[in-house]
């Protein structure tokens, strides 16, 4: 069972998909930490929104690429007043471009804000969550990475690395309570495609259509339940169908 | 924090080790982590407690050296000191 007081932190939380997991851990009893790196108004809506549904969050800025994750958890438990049990590692950039022209910059920065903040969390958090012999870790993937897409190599490296750090750290931490699971999120309506072709995109996905933030939310609800204590180190695909 | 001595030292060792399923009648300080089925994740939580309690950090090139449960103990003591 979910200790009392049990919080959530859910990194790049301020819009999009991060946005629908903080409200949807919310609406399962996590107190959430509501993590944005730069969009200050963004976290508080989200804040007031989970408030206003008789939830608990609040808002905190950190850089997660900057590689301080201990002061960031330690805040996040000072101010929420529960230790960090469920850790939602969401945060992420994209800088396209096919490798022949892809910068060491733009390489780095994905690698950098993608997946080394998501281990260095991991790592941290696990602390807590061992001590407590309960945890639910959940990293954002995607459908790139386990196939292909054309001009985000740096994205799909970063997003196959998360699910491979996912298995083997879910190996490692299973007897202690705690279980480490992947979403991989297909085409989501957020900022983040809202350039993309859709028409053209939804014509190759089964479902004929773009998922929503609330439908991935819910399969991260689910691997941070109860529920899903024998659930460990496996990727739950929110996509239509794409990677069937 | 907790004075690094031999002796309080070894009562955190003793007691640590049956939350990981270890038979309490099998600790010894000769005993080796291997016989006690203790695996590299019981040796991390166990460095934890240690640091928790003491202020020592245990690295993981200083827990890869670690034999025995006296190994354990000699370690945070002298890097206590």
């Amino acid at each position: 069972m979910r200790p009392d007081n049990a919080t959530a932190l859910v990194t790049g939380a301020s819009k999009g998909i991060g946005a629908a997991i903080a409200r949807a851990l919310a609406a399962d009893g996590w107190k959430v930490a509501v993590n944005y790196r730069s969009d200050p108004e963004g976290a508080e809506a989200v804040v007031k929104a989970i408030e206003e549904a008789g939830g608990t969050a609040k808002a905190i800025q950190a850089d997660v690429s900057n590689g301080d994750s201990k002061a960031l958890l330690k805040q996040v438990e000072e101010e929420l007043g529960g230790p960090v049990l469920a850790l939602v590692n969401n945060a992420g950039v994209a800088r396209d471009n096919i490798a022949l022209q892809l910068s060491d910059e733009d390489w780095d920065v994905v690698i950098g804000t993608n997946l080394s903040p998501a281990f260095r969390l991991t790592r941290d958090a696990l602390r807590g969550m061992i001590k407590a012999r309960y945890g639910r870790i959940v990293n954002i993937a995607s459908v790139v990475g386990p196939r292909a897409n054309a001009g985000q190599s740096n994205y799909a490296a970063a997003k196959a690395g998360l699910i491979g750090m996912t298995k083997t750290i879910a190996a490692e931490v299973a007897r202690r309570g705690v279980t480490v699971n992947a979403v991989a999120p297909g085409f989501i309506a957020t900022d983040m495609t809202a350039d993309l072709a859709t028409d053209e995109i939804v014509k190759v996905i089964p479902a004929r259509r773009q998922g929503t933030p609330e439908e991935v939310a819910a399969a991260v609800r689910f691997l941070a339940s109860d529920d899903a204590g024998y659930v460990t180190g496996t990727t739950l695909y929110v996509d239509g169908g794409m990677s069937a | 924090m907790a004075t690094i001595t031999e002796e309080n030292v070894q009562k955190t060792v003793f007691e640590a080790l049956p939350q990981f399923g270890v038979d309490e009648s099998q600790i010894t300080r000769e005993a080796t982590f291997e016989d006690l089925d203790v695996d590299s994740l019981d040796l991390a939580e166990l460095s934890q407690i240690i640091e928790d309690e003491y202020g020592v950090a245990l690295k993981g090139d200083d827990v890869g050296k670690i034999k025995t449960v006296g190994d354990a103990i000699d370690l945070v003591v002298q890097k206590g000191s």
